[in-house]
């Protein structure tokens, strides 16, 4: 390959490792070591994507992780594929694809770029005036802004990578590795403090290893290589861990971090097998350096945003570390005396530099008159007005400025070029010190805000602390390390550094042209299109507030945050509004630093990690029995067992025969189970239920409802009382928790005078519940020397009792209606006792049945489910459960709000049941309920919260809350749906077996 | 993100602890006795200072326990936590 584009080898390019990729489908090569950008350079490419609006062609604008332009979808084969990456910080890999986004169909003729001829019809806000009205329009609307706008496809296959996550302990966290770092964390681990040095490159040095700078030396060497020798020391530290490709994309209170590695991207397919692709590192650290450095600003000019507009810092960086020439006529555009460093090391590079124009008077720097002897042309007191070139700049119109910097004077001249880098000052990377809540000040004399207020133990050193100049930032570093880590000495602080400070400034934040702004284009944000003149716009219709007019002017919106031009925004804000920038404030930075993938947030819960699921012991026997399952809470319970393809319907019919008929059997582990003991075991179940315990027999088991404060129903379930300090609560499968929580709650701190303990045995016991007719015979077959008699065991009570040598405990209570026995074993006895169930029920048809059969059996006995026929805003009286609620109790949980005049109206909804007059249609659960069908608007009596078919009673039936339902037995009323309307009657609750016979049957 | 300091087991991460709301609300011992309005303050009314704020936690998968907690709710700094049923510090 000849590249004229490569200047003399970089050291940090190996050019005997060819590497091939594409772009927009089309092959290239760069060198190992080469990122996406710069390899496209060397490739003359600069046109990379086009812009979210206007679609504007773009080019490479940076050399890093703040590049707003050269936004790329990354892919390789089918099932990997990226958007939104920044092709300045994609290591390139043979195989690697990437295509440019944004752009339809393709980047060279792409149809949105007519957005761009009709801009003055796309002011700021447009999105918002536009596609308002009318209303009825926005679905179209959509479509268009769908299809025309969006940043990137999202990948369509399951992700094949797997990632990590990880936790990490330090003394001291140290981010960024450019000079500041890398002092900072070799100062602390030879101090005994276990440090962590993180980088989000993956070259240790910052910018300073790779620059030869004329006028910065070190004991006499030059900064890099007096960096590289430090550096070289440091892989003998103890104590020093260093992660590079790792990037930190949250600082968050308490010194927390999160840090994303990337382990994986740079490789080429083949190598990336079986490895982990990306890891979340959670830190904590005692103490945070933050040494983050500084961004080049770029300047606000008319047309600043054509391919081959680069920052200043940017060009060089492509030069010196790449190896890269970015243009082969090269002119610089500054405020300050950086862009002279750029030009001189091009020059010396023997590259041509046309021309420097400078917005300043004059500057007497070492590096100016350097460059003035090298015979390049400077511009003084001179801006650019406007550019030329549509992919690719190929002229900057040049004018005087006046003396106020508002406008321009004298001739206009063009100057031919295919490359700007423009240097408009350096802004601190302060982004992490605010996410922790650091608060900033601003600095009128540089223009910057710099770190005032640490939340936390924290240092900023560096450029972004505002030291900008070497000998400055080693003096700074050597004092502030010593007090913030407090160690006597740093080895760096009798160094001798020579470097120069910069005198002559000269900022504007708008430059002028010689037209009007209206017929300007100054990108203040490149990547959402956002111009000085929308953010004047923006004011004039009255926004004030920063975050306001960012948010309608879409600046600092973008995947980059409006890293570059965030300053400048503020700048034209303030200017315009006549306010000084410090007294403006600043927009948040928010997290992540730079985007993060899903993948990567996820880590390892993906797939059945996702969530923690449970089983009950007897999860096998339902297997076998071919169980459908659904979750609750986190419980994996039997729903149905359908046999020979029977659907759910005609299997619950069949489950629910069976279990009134014969005998059903229900997997009822999953129900909470409390144990409480104490003294004051029954007062305590006195405050917390709505009824009496205190009389309830050693041996009986009573239901119970518990309130929140505010009398709505919280949870519901029975206890026994299996001795005289010694209860067994049992509470719904989902509430078990909070029910445990809420009781602690009130024991711990309002009744810490009762003696009263409370422990989970939810996991301890297995539960098999077994119902009908011939439940009584099939238990007497397990365990034939207990007495099942009327007089021994009736409902409601308890006993204890053995099956052969196993313990349980058996509870003759019933949820279903039905003669039923809740047998209780240790756990792990669980699956045998099913068995044993099964075995011995066998001769009676035994039916195992799920929970939706289960809900079917209850709703024709009216029974409530806390959660499906509640909702939280249900009082025992409005479930028409007065009979379960004390009115002699003094007190307990919610008793004093049923007294409240909201909770005494006679109009709350109230449960009651609901007949269709067609027996064969059955409702649909969430379904409202009107009185008027030709009312407007309609008024919404309720809605139905339970509904089945009972293969029982041979017809549909519902539960239902009404609006005065208690007073409407018998009132007819209609359920519209989107094609008929549903006759209904408000009956009863309690559908079948009203007297209760069948519980002792 | 905080690292909180329970009473019982000393500092530990956030992820093990659950919020409780305001601090020494107490229930009223004779419910019945309030009108409306009583138990409407007592039920419903929370501060929710933006500053030091005195507030309830619990060391939910830790020792279970509640304890208190002062905030300054305005930048997350804990200033103290203390147990149960001990007097809050003066302002
Ligand atoms: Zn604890």
């Amino acid at each position: 390959m000849t590249n004229d584009l490569r200047v003399k080898s970089s050291e940090f390019i190996d050019e005997t490792v060819r590497i091939s990729f594409k772009f927009n489908r089309k092959t290239y090569y760069g060198f190992k070591g080469d990122t996406l950008g710069s390899a496209l350079l060397a490739n003359n490419v600069h046109l990379v994507g086009r812009s979210f609006k206007y679609h504007r062609p773009r080019g490479i604008m940076t050399a890093g992780s703040e590049e707003p332009n050269a936004i790329v979808q990354i892919s390789n084969g089918t099932d990997r594929t990226e958007p939104n990456v920044r092709a300045t910080e994609v290591e390139i890999y043979e195989g690697l694809e990437a295509s440019s986004q944004n752009c339809w169909p393709s980047v060279d003729f792409d149809i949105g770029g007519i957005n761009n001829a009709i801009s003055a019809f796309l002011p700021a806000g447009f999105y918002y005036k536009t596609f308002m009205w009318p209303a009825s329009f926005w679905e179209k609307y959509e479509y268009f802004i769908r299809h025309s706008a969006g940043l990137g496809k999202s990948p369509t296959e399951k992700d094949p990578d797997v990632y990590d996550h990880r936790y990490v302990h330090c003394d001291v966290l140290v981010v960024g590795a450019g000079i500041s770092g890398i002092l900072a964390a070799k100062n602390a681990a030879k101090n005994n403090l276990k440090t962590l040095l993180v980088d989000e490159k993956n070259e240790l040095g910052g910018s300073t290893i790779y620059q030869n700078r004329e006028f910065n030396k070190i004991e006499n060497q030059s900064s890099s290589d007096w960096l590289k020798k430090e550096i070289q020391e440091l892989r003998n530290i103890e104590n020093l861990e260093i992660k590079t490709r790792t990037s930190i994309a949250a600082f968050h209170g308490y010194n927390y971090l999160l840090a994303r590695e990337n382990l994986t991207d740079h490789l080429e397919k083949k190598d990336k097998q079986g490895k982990i692709r990306q890891r979340l590192l959670k830190i904590r650290a005692k103490k945070v350096i933050l040494a983050t450095g500084a961004l080049e600003r770029p300047l606000i000019f008319n047309n600043n945003d054509r391919p081959g507009i680069m920052l200043s810092s940017a060009v060089k960086k492509y030069a010196d570390f790449y190896g890269v020439v970015s243009g082969k006529k090269n002119i610089f555009f500054t405020n300050n005396d950086s862009a002279y460093e750029s030009a001189f090391c091009l020059h010396n590079k023997g590259i041509k530099v046309e021309a420097i124009i400078d917005i300043r008077e004059s500057s007497n720097s070492k590096i100016v008159k350097a460059v003035e002897e090298a015979g390049i042309k400077i511009y003084w007191s001179s801006t650019i007005v406007d550019t030329t070139g549509y992919k690719r700049l190929n002229s900057v119109s040049v004018m005087k400025l006046s003396n106020d910097g508002l406008s321009v004077t004298g001739n206009k001249m063009n100057i031919s070029c295919d490359c700007l880098g423009v240097a408009g000052g350096w802004t601190p990377a302060v982004h992490l010190f605010t996410q922790s809540g650091g608060k900033l000040t601003f600095d009128e004399n540089n223009k910057v805000f710099l770190p005032d207020k640490y939340p936390s133990e924290q240092l900023s050193v560096g450029s972004c602390n505002g030291d900008f100049e070497i000998k400055e930032i080693l003096k700074n570093l050597s004092t502030n390390l010593k007090d913030f880590l407090k160690i006597d000495k740093t080895d760096f602080e009798n160094i001798n550094v020579e470097s120069e400070e910069e005198t002559s400034k000269r900022n504007i934040w708008l430059l002028p042209s010689d037209k009007p702004i209206g017929k300007t284009k100054p990108f203040v944000d490149y990547q959402n299109d956002a111009t000085a003149k929308d953010i004047k716009l923006a004011l004039r219709e009255g926004f004030r507030s920063i975050e306001h007019v960012k948010r309608y002017t879409t600046t600092g919106m973008g995947t980059d945050q409006g890293k570059l031009g965030n300053m400048h925004a503020l700048g034209i804000i303030a200017d315009t509004a006549g306010v000084k920038m410090g007294e403006l404030g600043t927009t948040t930075f928010r997290p992540p630093y730079t985007p993060l993938t899903f993948g990567t947030i996820v880590g390892r819960n993906v797939g059945e990690y996702f969530d923690v699921f449970r089983r009950t012991p007897m999860n096998d026997c339902h297997i076998n029995h071919k169980a459908e399952f659904e979750n609750v809470g986190q419980w994996k319970r039997p729903w149905y067992y359908p046999i020979n393809g029977e659907t759910m319907h005609q299997a619950v019919q069949r489950e629910s025969i069976a279990a009134r008929e014969s005998a059903g059997i229900l997997d009822a582990s999953t129900l909470g189970k409390i144990d409480i003991q104490g003294s004051d075991a029954s007062e305590f179940l006195n405050r917390v239920y709505t009824n009496a315990w205190s009389k309830l027999g050693i041996g009986k088991c009573r239901y119970g409802l518990m309130l929140n404060e505010d009398g709505m129903v919280y949870d519901d379930g029975v206890t026994t009382r299996l001795g005289g300090n010694h209860y067994l609560m049992t509470t719904t499968t989902g509430g078990a928790a909070n029910v445990l929580g809420k009781l602690e709650d009130y024991l711990q701190t309002e009744w810490p005078e009762l003696d009263v303990y409370l422990t989970s045995v939810t996991d301890h016991y297995a539960t098999a519940s077994i119902c009908g007719p011939n439940s009584k015979k099939i238990l007497n077959k397990i365990i034939p020397d207990l007495d099942l008699s009327e007089e021994n065991f009736p409902h409601m009570s308890f006993k204890e009792a053995q099956i052969g040598n196993i313990k349980c405990r058996i509870m003759r209570i019933s949820f279903t209606g039905e003669h039923s026995y809740e047998i209780n074993v240790q756990a792990n006895y669980g699956k045998a006792l099913w068995e044993k169930c099964m075995e011995a029920g066998k001769e009676f048809n035994i039916t195992p049945y799920g929970t939706e059969t289960m809900h079917l059996l209850r709703a024709e006995k009216g029974f409530i489910i806390v959660g499906q026929d509640t909702d939280g805003t249900m009082t025992p009286i409005d479930l028409q459960m007065d009979w379960v609620v004390s009115k002699k109790k003094y007190d307990f949980i919610g008793k004093r709000s049923l007294y409240r005049s909201d909770t005494m109206k006679e109009d709350r909804k109230q449960l009651v049941g609901l007949v269709t007059d067609d027996p064969n249609i059955v409702l649909e659960e969430g379904s409202q309920i009107v009185s008027e069908l030709n009312q407007s608007p309609v008024n919404m009596l309720g809605h139905v919260t339970s509904s089945y078919y009972s293969p029982n009673l041979k017809k549909s039936i519902a539960l239902a809350v009404v609006r005065g339902g208690k007073n409407m037995m018998g009132k007819k009323l209609f359920i519209p749906m989107e094609n008929k309307t549903i006759n209904v009657t408000i009956t009863n609750s309690v559908f079948f077996d009203e007297e209760n016979k069948r519980l002792n049957a | 993100m905080f690292i909180i300091n329970c009473p019982y087991c000393g500092e530990r991460d956030h992820q093990e602890f659950k919020a409780g709301g305001e601090a020494h609300i107490e229930r009223p011992k004779q419910p019945t006795e309030l009108s409306d309005d009583e138990w409407a303050e007592y039920l419903f009314m929370r501060k929710n200072i933006k500053g030091v704020q005195f507030e309830r936690w619990n060391h939910a998968h830790g020792c279970r326990k509640w304890f208190n907690m002062v905030r300054d709710t305005s930048n997350d700094q804990i200033i103290l936590t203390y147990k149960m049923g001990e007097k809050p510090p003066a302002q």
